[in-house]
């Protein structure tokens, strides 16, 4: 039953992973990830994502404070916010984030502020998003986790 | 990615900026360029000065030629003046001695000596000493008182000039005496004529001969002057006064100067009169000017006259010379001339010179012109590869996204059918990648960007392993594979295996595209050794092909690898015999001694690959090596492709050094033959580089026998060829028969040479036979009692069915059957298999990620990244490979931690930080490291470092940036190299084996 348990719960992972390519929402990068993930480090990947998701909101917010400001000018220092952004969600495999980056940046560069909010606010969404989905995904893994660390041990015994 | 945008628009940013600094520095301001605006008024100018100058000139001669003339003006005049005073005044002193002869002899001497009859003689006579005069009279001196007298005496009334009875006056001077041409004036008193008698009053006075004012002459109508001199009675005192000269006054002697004819008379004398006019005034009255000869109203040239003195001597009276040209001054010709000639000259000079200076403008603008469309060019073609370089990466990231899927796929559980698809699909993708890839060869080496690499290789298993791609397909296709290398071409050859690798991969696999039957047949040899071959064709034409080995059972075969015919015959078995038998021969001879030629440092191979299949149509053939070009529009609907893969063969094959060419025939086959020059392999290197790169062929097969049963020589050559590289000794045979006859032989002679452990029989020899027969044969030998090793059978077949499998297994192959193309790795596996001998062997990719991890275990590596997502997971990656990572978050941290002395073993180091950018730190990392290794040298002293060497941390750039320009920036700031980011394994591997030695 738990065994069972398990193997579903690797099949929703899997499903949710699938769904998340299929969106562009992840890249290979990902996998690569998830590959490096071995016993020396069990929660390697988790442990990345989290500090990427406390990076990223901090960049959020500076690029939010940033572009509310009335007399806003800075957009190189936006660049740069954007540039390790852009860098960090290519290192986990954030596809579709980096891809808004791109654009975000591009309007930057034009000093075009109204395409710097919808830009902002299309990577608030996809962050939201990124973040909701990843989080299902790691409650599943450590449900699975679980699941098969009663499984083992019985197995062993 | 981000990373990677950003880079390509700095570098973008960058090309700009270059191509204004180099328009900035490289517009030559010279002098003409910099006052192009200048010109025209320079000319003009010019033009100006000149004509001043020419204007001058003409000036200056001018004034030259007046001067001149003027000269001769007063030198002529002058010298008539000259003359005409001579003249007069030997007439004048003429006239002087007559009036010292009349006082003399008229009144010293009493009675007179002189009547009138005496002085006319006398007079005429002597009228030659006097040219100037027309005559000469004597008038005596009468006072009134006398007159009576006087007349009486004579005989007529004194008269006036008017010919009338003169009235009383005190004084008369009536003319006595007169020479005949002036006799009409005797006895008229020359008192009364208002000239006469102011000259008479005046020469008694002075008692010199004094000249009246000019007038016209009595009897004449020219201008003329009346000479008076004065006679006296008695001696005078030697300073007589007035009143006395008058006292002793007797008469006068007058003559009149015909002046006007007298000059006329002169100058006619004198060369050039009618150049010049002369006038002679008499200016005694300075207010009026008399004329004494010559119009008074001339049109003469009257800009310029002479003016000289005449002295006639009479203190009394002055009178002048004047000379003037008969016509003006002639325009200079000679002047103008020089002058116009001067202006034109410079005229055209300055119009060369300022010609000349627009044609450098121009040509200067030309030039910078050309010069920014270079520069932009240049930048296009940066651009260009810059675009290419991203669209390949674009194209690759999501192409390795399916490829990454699909192998994610395939280890999932699949059905067989899904499982064929997905890795039909994973094969298609990696044939578009491939397909980019070329696409961008193609662009890189149009760009001259291709760099052979000169890495030692094992030629031999190159081929095998590009003949193991399209066994797949060939063998489907029931078309035989084939390769052969001659024994002469070195065991290992310094060149690029990649490229190497690609060339035969692109020759062959177009071989096999357009192949449906007969063979392929790669084969390489030295290419000195055509040259025996060709002459070995020819004798073997002579010889009629006499060849008792080869028994040849169907005369419509041809004797080729298949049988079918090839394009070229020199593939023949007829030539490739002889180089077989050549080299076999130069084998035995020459086992102890170096092969020549091995001295030298490179080596020439020459590659042929030769097929059966459709041939090249003659009109398409000289167009085969172009890019896009395929034979025509119907090849590529039927047989795919994009027709960029020979061009890109023969660039690589110019770049290795060699040529290609081919033979064709429609509908019999192609034959392409490429030339490239490889270095020859140090020994040295050879052996340590031999184990990374070739597959290692298992030595345990040193020594067997086998027999190969073949009827195709060719074939039975490559078969034997194979067997050579495990280290067998191979014999071939014609048919079963002799093969069996052979082993029976030698099983009778028991423990002879040959004793075969293998048997190789071609498939098609052995379906020609009845099974029987060989079994027999087989029974045959068993019987015969060789027990202790009976040769293993196999079968050697390019493909098989079942049935005859199952046949052959039958017929006493039950060891194995060989799948052809043969390699030798997989002829090794099979016989292992056959043989039972054992070697295990790892597979590929577990090899790499486990020499990975030995490379990088236990070192001690730093990560340099700005980004914490980043730095973790590069972090993590090394990890993996059991590497010790630390970790920092700018170049400055990383500055500080890399401070001498310091036990890392590597660097990685992201390119793009803030505040230090990698490239950046680099270089100041290396300055570090060669201020402490001069120190270290400077010492002298090893303090103790394990370190044998200097200090050189191998640091390796992070980047998502795949671009040349990158590479050469990191390697210029002194990186070792670079890997993509995020981490590849194989890309990983490459780059840090180059420093890792294991």
């Amino acid at each position: 039953m738990l065994g069972l348990a398990a193997d579903r719960l690797r099949a929703d992972m899997n499903r949710l992973l699938a769904f998340l390519f299929h969106q562009g929402i992840l890249d290979e990068q990902f996998l690569q990830l998830q590959q490096l993930q071995d016993e020396s480090s069990p929660n390697f990947v988790s442990e990345v994502v989290n500090i990427y998701f406390h990076e990223s909101e901090k960049l959020l917010r500076s690029l939010r404070s940033l572009l509310m400001d009335r007399e806003f000018s800075d957009y190189n220092k936006m660049g740069i916010h954007l540039n390790q952004f852009m860098g960090s969600s290519s290192s986990i495999g954030a596809n579709r984030i980096r891809n808004v980056c791109v654009a975000f940046r591009a309007a930057s560069e034009q000093n075009n502020r109204a395409g710097c909010l919808r830009a902002l606010e299309l990577l608030e969404h996809e962050y939201c998003f990124l973040k909701n989905k990843l989080h299902e995904l790691f409650q599943i893994e450590q449900q699975r986790v679980l699941a098969a660390g009663v499984r083992y041990p019985m197995q062993n015994i | 990615m981000g990373l990677k945008l950003q880079q390509s628009q700095h570098q973008h940013h960058s090309v700009a900026v270059k191509v204004n600094e180099q328009t900035g520095t490289k517009r030559g301001y010279t002098f003409i360029q910099a006052n192009r605006a200048w010109l025209p008024k320079f000319l003009l100018l010019w033009v100006m000065v000149m004509a001043f100058l020419s204007t001058w000139i003409y000036k200056k001669m001018d004034a030259d030629i007046k001067v001149r003339r003027k000269e001769v003006l007063s030198s002529m005049c002058d010298e008539r003046a000259r003359m005409l005073q001579d003249q007069f005044s030997v007439s004048v002193n003429h006239v002087h001695a007559l009036a010292i002869l009349i006082s003399t002899f008229h009144y010293y001497k009493n009675p007179s000596a002189i009547d009138q009859e005496t002085f006319a003689e006398y007079t005429a006579r002597t009228a030659f000493e006097r040219p100037l005069l027309s005559g000469v009279a004597y008038a005596e001196r009468v006072v009134h008182s006398e007159r009576g007298e006087f007349e009486k005496q004579h005989g007529w009334t004194i008269k006036t000039m008017q010919r009338e009875p003169s009235p009383v006056r005190d004084e008369y001077a009536p003319v006595i005496l007169s020479q005949e041409t002036v006799s009409y004036i005797e006895s008229l008193d020359m008192m009364s004529g208002e000239e006469d008698r102011e000259n008479i009053l005046r020469a008694r006075a002075t008692g010199k001969a004094v000249l009246t004012s000019p007038f016209r002459l009595l009897g004449s109508h020219h201008l003329g002057v009346v000479l008076t001199f004065p006679v006296y009675k008695s001696k005078l005192p030697t300073r007589p006064t007035v009143e006395e000269r008058i006292e002793a006054t007797a008469g006068y002697l007058g003559g009149a100067f015909d002046v006007e004819s007298l000059v006329e008379n002169l100058l006619g004398q004198l060369a050039g009169k009618q150049a010049i006019l002369v006038n002679v005034y008499d200016i005694t009255n300075s207010s009026d000017h008399l004329i004494m000869y010559g119009h008074q109203n001339q049109d003469g040239d009257l800009a310029l006259l002479y003016e000289s003195k005449l002295d006639f001597g009479d203190p009394f009276r002055k009178h002048t010379m004047i000379c003037r040209y008969q016509q003006k001054a002639p325009t200079s010709w000679t002047a103008l001339t020089t002058a116009f000639l001067f202006f034109v000259i410079c005229l055209l000079v300055g119009y060369i010179l300022y010609g000349a200076a627009i044609h450098i403008v121009k040509v200067e603008d030309d030039f910078h012109e050309m010069q920014e469309l270079k520069v932009r060019a240049e930048a296009a073609d940066v651009a260009k590869s810059q675009f290419l370089a991203t669209v390949s990466h674009e194209i690759r990231t999501p192409m390795n996204g399916i490829l990454g899927m699909l192998a994610l796929l395939l280890d999932t559980d699949l059905s067989s059918t899904q499982r064929d698809y997905a890795q039909t699909a994973q094969v298609c993708g990696k044939a578009l990648i491939a397909l980019i890839n070329e696409v961008l060869d193609r662009a890189k080496i149009e760009a001259g960007k291709l760099e052979m690499e000169t890495v030692p290789f094992d030629l031999r298993s190159i081929l095998d392993d590009v003949l193991s791609l399209f066994s797949e397909k060939s063998r489907n296709k029931g078309v035989e594979l084939a390769v052969f290398v001659s024994d002469k071409v070195p065991e290992m050859v310094m060149g690029d295996p990649g490229r190497f690798r690609q060339i035969i991969t692109n020759l062959v696999g177009n071989s096999v595209k357009f192949t449906e039957r007969g063979h392929i047949f790669v084969k390489v040899h030295l290419a000195e050794n055509t040259k025996p071959v060709v002459d070995a064709k020819v004798e073997t034409c002579l010889n009629g092909g006499s060849d008792g080995g080869v028994p040849i059972s169907d005369a419509h075969q041809f004797k080729t690898l298949s049988g079918y015919e090839a394009a070229d015959e020199r593939n023949g078995w007829d030539s490739f015999k002889h180089l077989v038998s050549y080299e076999e021969s130069r084998y035995d001879a020459s086992i102890n001694m170096t092969v020549p030629g091995e001295t030298s440092q490179s080596v020439t191979l020459m590659v042929s690959v030769e097929d059966t299949g459709i041939g090249i149509p003659l009109i398409a053939q000289d167009r085969v090596f172009m890019p896009f070009m395929q034979a025509d529009s119907s090849t590529s609907r039927n047989y795919g492709g994009t027709g960029i893969g020979l061009s890109i063969t023969k660039c690589l094959v110019e770049l290795m050094g060699g040529h290609i060419s081919f033979v064709s025939r429609p509908q019999v086959g192609s034959t392409f033959t490429f030339t490239a020059d490889f270095g020859r392999c140090k020994k040295a290197s050879f052996n340590d580089t031999k184990k990374s790169n070739t597959e290692d062929l298992p030595s345990s097969f040193r020594g067997l026998k086998a027999i190969v049963v073949d009827r195709k020589p060719v074939r039975a050559a490559v078969t034997r060829y194979h067997l050579k590289r495990l280290g067998m000794l191979a014999e071939v045979a014609g048919s079963v028969k002799i093969a069996a006859s052979a082993c029976g032989k030698n099983g009778s002679s028991c423990g002879s040479k040959i004793q075969p452990d293998i048997i190789l029989v071609e498939k098609d020899l052995w379906l020609s036979v009845e099974d029987g027969g060989l079994s027999l044969r087989m029974l045959d030998w068993k019987q015969n009692g060789h027990a202790f090793k009976l040769p293993k059978m196999v079968l050697l077949a390019t493909n098989i069915t079942n049935v005859e499998l199952e046949k052959a297994k039958a017929a006493g192959f039950v060891d194995t059957v060989i799948m052809k193309p043969m390699r030798a790795s997989m002829v090794a596996a099979c016989l292992q298999q056959v043989l039972g001998i054992g070697n295990k062997k790892q597979a590929g990719k577990d090899v790499q990620n486990g020499s990975l991890r030995s490379l990088l275990c236990g070192k001690k590596i730093l990560v340099v990244d700005d980004n914490m997502v980043n730095r973790r997971v590069a972090a993590g990656a090394l990890k993996k490979f059991g590497a010790a990572v630390e970790c920092a978050e700018s170049g400055k941290v990383a500055l500080k931690l890399l401070q001498i002395p310091h036990s890392f073993d590597a660097c990685f180091m992201d390119i793009q930080m803030p505040e230090m950018d990698g490239f950046e730190a680099t270089r100041q990392i290396r300055m570090m490291e060669s201020q402490a290794n001069e120190q270290m040298n400077g010492g002298g002293i090893d303090k103790g470092f394990t370190r044998k060497g200097e200090w050189h941390v191998p640091i390796l750039a992070m980047t998502a940036d795949v671009i040349h320009a990158t590479y050469d920036e990191c390697l210029k700031c002194g990186m070792d190299g670079y890997v993509s980011k995020p981490f590849e394994e194989e890309n990983l591997y490459q780059a840090v084996t180059k420093f890792f030695k294991v």
